[in-house]
């Protein structure tokens, strides 16, 4: 049984990789704004038109409402829905699995349509599942990796809770 | 599943407070978030029903300060306490870096406090995640009420301790919380045993709250270091 959930590490390298696909895919398909979101909620990256809401919180319900509707997927003899799609009259959410372990949520205006969205989404889906799969490949020693920047610093975090 | 994130210097970690219906969870993380300084938080988000019980869960993000240059980012979630919420309390526990259990320490809630740690284990099971290794806490909150059980009583039955078959680790560790007690110790049978620190809460007006957020916290950083 596993201790815990494991740590991973997205390195500027990472941020910089990801950005780039990221960047390409918004010039494409003509949408606002693109997260990545990893599965327990925690934002990872934003690409694009700076949000002018909470992204933390908006992060942490995309988890949410993602993870609801891939139960709700078995429920019905699915083993997962790979994207959703929350239309609204102005502003639109589209949001994509990303090998089961990130997701992909852009945000797209009248500017550009949902169709045009996902056709480009399918190739950086692709991309970013590469990337995520290499990324997540060397997270099997990331608690070495965090050791480094954390080890010996068991008095700093003393001093952080006194 | 704690995030280092180089790009941002952040270490983000997710804290869950678990426990039965109406124990207290909500009301500890309203606590913090009315304690915090704005700078330091974000916004408390609910999803809950038209009567405040909380149908998917509670989440409040809180700066905890700075190490080595990072942010320490803990993401806070409550779970909804009602038995037939089990599907969603459980997405809640995904990636889960620490465990907080707010048991209710009045007599009568007894038994749903024992089914909801007995849930809690379940369901981490489900994930393949071992409670007994990862930083776990228990608040017994409400200790203000006339009806609150003895405090040996409820550790008797919530948190008993699981047995330490490390040879290496087979050696007592003072509580530091509790004066006096210990966190591992061998029992009279010659078992060695292992219990979860605890704290006494009065979350309504904010007793052992920051204690307990402390408390948890501190063990998630150091399973980093």
């Amino acid at each position: 049984m596993a201790v815990s959930a494991s740590s991973w590490s997205f390195t500027e390298d990472d941020f910089a990789a990801i950005s780039r696909s990221l960047e390409r895919f918004l010039a494409d398909s003509n949408a606002r704004c693109a997260l990545i979101v990893d599965r327990a909620g925690q934002l990872v990256a934003t690409v694009g038109e700076q949000p002018r809401f909470d992204a933390v919180a908006f992060a942490t319900l995309t988890a949410a409402d993602f993870s609801a509707n891939d139960q709700l997927a078995r429920l019905i003899g699915e083993t997962e829905f790979r994207s959703l799609v929350h239309r609204g009259e102005q502003e639109s959410i589209f949001l994509a699995d990303i090998g089961r372990r990130v997701i992909l949520v852009v945000l797209f205006d009248t500017r550009t349509t949902e169709g045009m969205v996902r056709l480009k989404a399918k190739w950086i889906i692709d991309d970013l599942e590469r990337t995520f799969a290499a990324l997540f490949e060397r997270g099997h020693s990331a608690r070495a990796e965090t050791k480094g920047i954390l080890a010996g610093a068991e008095d700093e975090i003393d001093r952080l809770f006194q | 599943m704690s995030m280092i994130n180089y790009a941002s210097r952040e270490i983000n970690c997710k804290i869950v407070y678990y426990g039965p219906g109406l124990g207290g969870k909500t009301t500890n993380l309203e606590h913090i978030y009315g304690k915090v300084a704005p700078d330091s938080r974000g916004k408390l988000i609910s999803l809950a029903t038209e009567t405040e019980r909380t149908l998917f869960f509670d989440f409040l993000p809180v700066d905890l300060g700075t190490i080595r240059g990072f942010k320490t980012r803990f993401h806070l979630y409550t779970v909804p306490g009602q038995v037939y919420y089990n599907a969603s309390r459980k997405l809640i526990l995904k990636g889960v870096d620490g465990v907080v259990f707010v048991g209710d320490s009045q007599v009568e809630r007894m038994e749903a406090n024992q089914e909801s740690m007995q849930n809690l284990y379940d369901n981490m099971a489900e994930y393949g995640y071992d409670l007994t290794k990862i930083p776990f806490v228990v608040q017994y909150n409400k200790r203000d009420l006339p009806n609150a059980a003895p405090l040996p009583d409820l550790q008797a039955a919530l948190n008993p301790g699981w047995e330490v078959m490390d040879a290496a680790r087979q050696r007592s560790m003072p509580n530091p919380y509790q004066q006096g007690e210990n966190l591992v110790e061998q029992l009279p049978t010659g078992e060695w045993v292992e219990r979860a620190p605890y704290f006494e809460g009065v979350a309504i007006s904010g007793d052992g709250v920051f204690d307990t957020l402390r408390a948890v916290s501190k063990l998630v950083l150091k399973t980093l270091a």
